[in-house]
């Protein structure tokens, strides 16, 4: 890659390091742990239902700058979504990593989450980028 | 031996100009291994063992000529002890299942030390669950070293095995495993070493070190992926029962009941990886040419160098002992506040390639109080140079991570 602030860049790195949605929920509907065995990083996840829409998120855990951030950005993006949004919102961002969906007005929908868009070229770091959002798949697979 | 260029003998050093820093991992391949493999397919190919005719004579001459050469290698009394496997890990699978469980009963102990590979550690758990033994750690002290004190509290006259590998894969430390085996024998246990770090850097003599069992794999050591050996002494090799049934393991075969062939054989079933083994008699000779007096003297100068210039840079942590000399070729580091991937993934972006994690020693970095680590590991191709783009590549990295590095991280 040219630049690795293209990947590294402000956004991405300011969540990375002091996110404030590193927290714990006062009451939490989904409790949910994502783990990359091969490189050891984990996530607990929490989210907060009101009717079904998402009221609030948090989450825990260790990783890589890019897993920690990737979770922080997606809870941003997906706080006050609709289940049906939100689920459409990480299809379309887990299309993007996967460079699958490529196209700029689909991608809008992603906010601040399509600061991640360069670590489709980054084959080794997709896990990192995809953990919150398999952990979060997860969860509302459950509903 | 010419050594002023041994990277030009390594034609993927040669063609990719990356600082390779991963040897740990595997080694790159020089050009007379991938000649013989490619020999053997073009002139020699066949199954040994199995025909009459002379193309199957010579590949089993071949095949089973590498066992002396490896014998002689490793100093093993008798050829018959080097048994051929798929790598370290189905080396100490086999010593688990066939000799581990056949031979632990409840109470009785297996000792082995917090600095193993995953490969060292998942079969003695399988062993200690199932016959009811138990599974003990020898702990490291504050220089990443296991002490004699250590040595002497945890192998006890309960010890029936201690599984020790000879140097770290994370902290390079070099294990007395004289001392080791010397203590557990007197305690009447039998000790398996794990030469898969160490071997490729260091002779290792089986008869003067008495080491009941020692493993280890031929992709560490310049041989292709998937060959491994397994040297076991006679006796406790012939009172083993086989790990794997199938062809070429067998004496008489009835409808109900099996008599086995003897060694080596008995651990040899089914068609082997004879391009492998034929890689690794050629990796062996190309050691062997250059010596590995020789191989110590480059390593030295050039991990030296490596912790030298690594000490004096602030923002890293170094995992490793202050005792150069029992320190081999792998240097574990971290930036302080910075994950070892996103480390890893920049020095990538700079054509330096080093591992990031937890090198499939979990309970090691986790009794550390750490994740994961970044890895450097070096072999005699190695250069001051790459050292070098290390040094450099990690400039970078710290410079786009310092402004966010909190106070706090860069203290830990």
């Amino acid at each position: 890659m040219e630049d690795l602030t293209d990947v590294y860049n402000e956004l991405i790195m300011e969540h990375s390091m002091n996110s404030y949605n590193k927290k714990k929920l006062d009451s939490a509907d989904y409790c949910q742990i994502g783990h990359n065995p091969n490189c050891g990083d984990e996530i607990t996840l929490e989210l907060k239902l009101n009717d079904n829409i998402i009221e609030d998120m948090a989450f825990s855990g260790h990783g890589c700058a890019i897993s920690q951030a990737s979770t922080s950005i997606m809870i941003d993006t997906l706080k006050g979504k609709t289940l049906d949004e939100a689920k459409e919102i990480i299809k379309t961002f887990i299309g993007m990593i996967k460079r699958e969906i490529t196209d700029e007005e689909e991608l809008k929908k992603l906010e601040d989450a399509i600061a991640f868009k360069n670590v489709s070229n980054m084959p080794a770091r997709v896990k990192c980028a995809l953990l919150a959002w398999h952990t979060i798949e997860d969860i509302l697979n459950k509903n | 031996m010419e050594l002023t260029n041994i990277k030009a003998d390594f034609p993927l050093l040669v063609n990719r100009k990356i600082a390779y820093l991963d040897s740990g991992a595997t080694t790159q391949k020089p050009f007379p291994v991938i000649n013989a493999i490619n020999e053997f397919y073009k002139n020699y190919n066949a199954n040994p063992h199995r025909g009459a005719y002379s193309l199957s004579m010579e590949a089993t001459e071949i095949y089973e000529n590498t066992r002396t050469k490896i014998a002689k290698f490793i100093n093993a009394k008798h050829r018959e002890e080097i048994i051929f496997s798929k790598n370290a890990t189905e080396s100490l699978n086999l010593i688990a299942y066939s000799y581990g469980l056949e031979n632990l009963k409840k109470n009785d102990e297996i000792v082995i030390s917090i600095m193993e590979h995953h490969s060292n550690l998942v079969p003695w758990q399988k062993v200690a669950k199932t016959t009811g033994a138990k599974l003990n750690y020898m702990y490291i002290n504050d220089e990443f070293e296991i002490s004699d004190e250590e040595i002497q509290n945890k192998i006890t006259d309960k010890t029936k095995i201690v599984g020790i590998t000879h140097v770290s894969n994370v902290l390079g430390t070099i294990n007395n495993i004289d001392k080791i085996i010397k203590y557990a024998h007197k305690k009447g246990a039998i000790v398996i070493v794990d030469a898969s770090q160490s071997i490729p850097h260091m002779k290792i003599d089986v008869q003067k070190l008495d080491a009941d069992f020692l493993v280890f794999s031929g992709h560490k050591m310049l041989a292709p992926l998937g060959i491994g050996v397994l040297y076991g002494k006679k006796e406790l090799l012939n009172n083993m029962t086989p790990f794997l049934m199938g062809g070429d393991m067998i004496e008489y075969v009835h409808e109900q009941t099996t008599t086995y062939a003897p060694l080596p054989n008995k651990f040899e079933a089914g068609t082997q990886n004879v391009e492998g083994v034929i890689g690794l008699g050629s990796a062996i000779d190309y050691i062997e040419n250059i010596g590995y007096d020789k191989i110590h003297e480059i390593e030295a100068e050039i991990v030296g160098y490596a912790i030298e210039k690594l000490s004096k840079i602030d923002y890293l942590t170094l995992y490793l002992t202050p005792n150069r000399e029992h320190h081999s070729s792998v240097i574990s580091f971290n930036i302080k506040g910075v994950h070892p991937h996103d480390v890893a993934s920049i020095l990538d972006n700079y054509g330096v390639c080093v591992r990031s994690g937890n090198h499939c020693a979990q309970p090691l970095l986790r009794s550390m109080g750490i994740d994961s680590t970044c890895r450097a590991s070096f072999y005699f191709y190695n250069t001051k140079e790459d050292v070098d783009k290390l040094l450099e590549a990690l400039d970078k990295a710290y410079k786009i991570f310092e402004k966010y590095i909190t106070n706090s991280a860069k203290k830990s």
